[in-house]
Parts: structure tokens; sequence; C-alpha cells
């Protein structure tokens, strides 16, 4: 049902890697080697921390509030993300479909977070599935 | 200069398991807000409840960030360069989860070497919860990795 939006993008959304953020991560996460340089004066903000970026909202696109499943998810990184640097992050839908489930159809959503330096130049990609279930689709549409 | 990695990935070698501390509601708490995740189904009992659920669960997000730990400590030699993680079962307050895993792959890239492994993170009762694969890209000019690409004029800062 969300297949008529597959391709679309938001508009994007400029974030920061803030120290105090990377460090609050590192501190939930409990990985102490977040919160300090390495030798070469940098500090590196672990492999999950763009998920706390804003990329905008998808034009027309309505998800239920609650009751979303986190199939999978992925990185791919082409250089460290380090703190203290802007990042231009953007969403896709990237695909759509539908699964027969043992209690009636699947929604699957494909979604892709890209992450770009000042140059326009490619930091990271995030792609998820979101899996929605029938009845929590009727609960949207409710 | 070339930073020796103080490790020796071998295929086939696992990797030493980590059990962590059982999970608890400030941790999860503790997550929501750093992560900024607020779905109450990961820290209010009710929510959870109305969710069909015993009790609160864990993010899946905090599941796969401790995917990760072994490598954290090689952060100036290398880093994460790709990362999948599929979430296969629920995580509650109290499990006490356990990560492992094994060197799968050690290909050559141009002047760096990618380590792949894969990763698995399992509750109390040996249950699969979060199964993954991962890349860790060491080059033998760390400097390069940590500024991403060479930069001429701060790249000897301290």
């Amino acid at each position: 049902m969300w297949s008529n939006l597959i391709g679309s993008r938001s508009n994007g959304e400029v974030n920061v890697v803030e120290s105090g953020a990377v460090r609050k991560f590192a501190e939930a996460i409990g990985d102490f080697h977040y919160m300090k340089e390495n030798p070469y004066g940098k500090r590196v903000a672990p492999p999950t921390f763009p998920i706390t970026f804003r990329y905008g909202s998808i034009e027309g696109l309505e998800l239920p509030e609650s009751g979303l499943i986190h199939g999978d998810q992925r990185f791919e990184y082409n250089r460290p993300l380090f703190v203290g640097e802007e990042v231009f992050c953007t969403l896709v839908l990237k695909d759509a479909f539908e699964k027969e489930g043992k209690s009636g159809p699947l929604y699957f959503l494909i979604f892709e977070r890209i992450g770009e330096d000042r140059e326009g130049k490619r930091i990271f990609i995030a792609s998820s599935t979101v899996i929605v279930t029938e009845a929590v689709r009727k609960e949207m549409n409710a | 200069m070339t930073r020796q990695l103080p490790v020796q990935w071998e295929i086939g070698e696992a990797l030493e398991p980590i059990t962590f501390p059982p999970v608890t509601r400030l941790e999860l708490i503790r997550y929501a807000g750093a992560s900024g995740d607020f779905n109450p189904i990961h820290t209010i009992d009710e929510a959870a409840e109305k969710a069909g659920l015993p009790g609160v669960i864990a993010h899946g997000m905090l599941t796969m960030a401790k995917l990760s730990r072994w490598f954290s400590p090689y952060l100036e030699y290398g880093f994460v360069q790709n990362f999948y993680t599929r979430f296969t079962g629920m995580v509650f307050v109290g499990d006490v989860i356990t990560i492992g895993g094994k060197v799968v792959g050690k290909e050559e890239r141009d002047s760096a070497i990618a380590y792949k492994f894969d990763v698995f993170a399992r509750n109390q009762k040996e249950e699969n919860v979060a199964l993954g694969k991962l890349t860790f890209l060491v080059s033998s000019e760390a400097e390069e990795v940590n500024y991403g690409e060479r930069q001429s004029s701060d790249r000897h800062r301290r």
C-alpha cells in the first residue's frame, strides 16, 4: 500500500555530530571507547550513532505510530563519522512490498538513510527494513 | 606512520564471547534518551502490555550497538565499515546477553585489510536475539582512515 511512494525522498536536514550527544550515546550503550580521542586528535562516533539524526520526512508517507517491527538494519561507511562534523541527512523509501504471513499480509518497507559531508560526499548509508502487520495497519486507518 | 593492529584475526577463529550485565530498565530509559527512540514499549510496562508483550523490550538498536563491542578498542587502526544486523528475538529486562562470533573473511583492498565477521547475540536461554555480519576495515595508513582522506594542512595536529 506504500508502493506508490517508492523512490520518494525527504528534503533532508543538517545534523551536527555533537560531542555531548556522542558521549551520552556512548554511556547509554556502555562503550567508553567512544568517549575519548584517538591518537590523531579525533573522536569517532559509534557505528549505530546515525540513528540519532534527523533525516526529514517523506511527503505523503504515513506510518502507524506504534507496532512497527524493526526487521533488520545495515550501516555502510565510506569513512568513519567524526565528532564535530556536519552531516546532511536524507531519507529515501527504497522499496515497499507485501508478503503473505501466517496471520494475514505483512507489509515491508525498505528505507535508506544517507549521510553526506559538506561537499556532498557520502559518509554513510543506513538501510532498514520495517515490517507492518495487518493488525497494526488497520489500527492506523481506524 | 603505520600502526600495527595489536590483534590478529585469522579466518575460522572465534571471537572471545562477551557477556553483558543483565538488561535493566534504567539502561533502556538511558538509551531512549540518548537515541531519541521514545517508543514506550521500551520503557513503560502498560504500553508494552497493550502491545501484547509480557513486559518492556530492549531497543533492537541497543543490542546492535553491543554487537560491535569487540572493535571499539581498535578505533585508531580502523573502523566498522559495514554492519548488518537482523533482529531475531526480543530482549527483556533481566535478560543476560552474550555476544559471540567468528572471523569469516580477510580481504586485501588497496592499502587496507577488510576483516569480516559473523556475529550473534544470545540470551540466557541460548536463543539468538540478533544475528549480524560486520566488516572492520584496517588501513595500513591509520591516519588516512582517521581522516577519511588525506588532509595536508592539519594532519599532524595532536
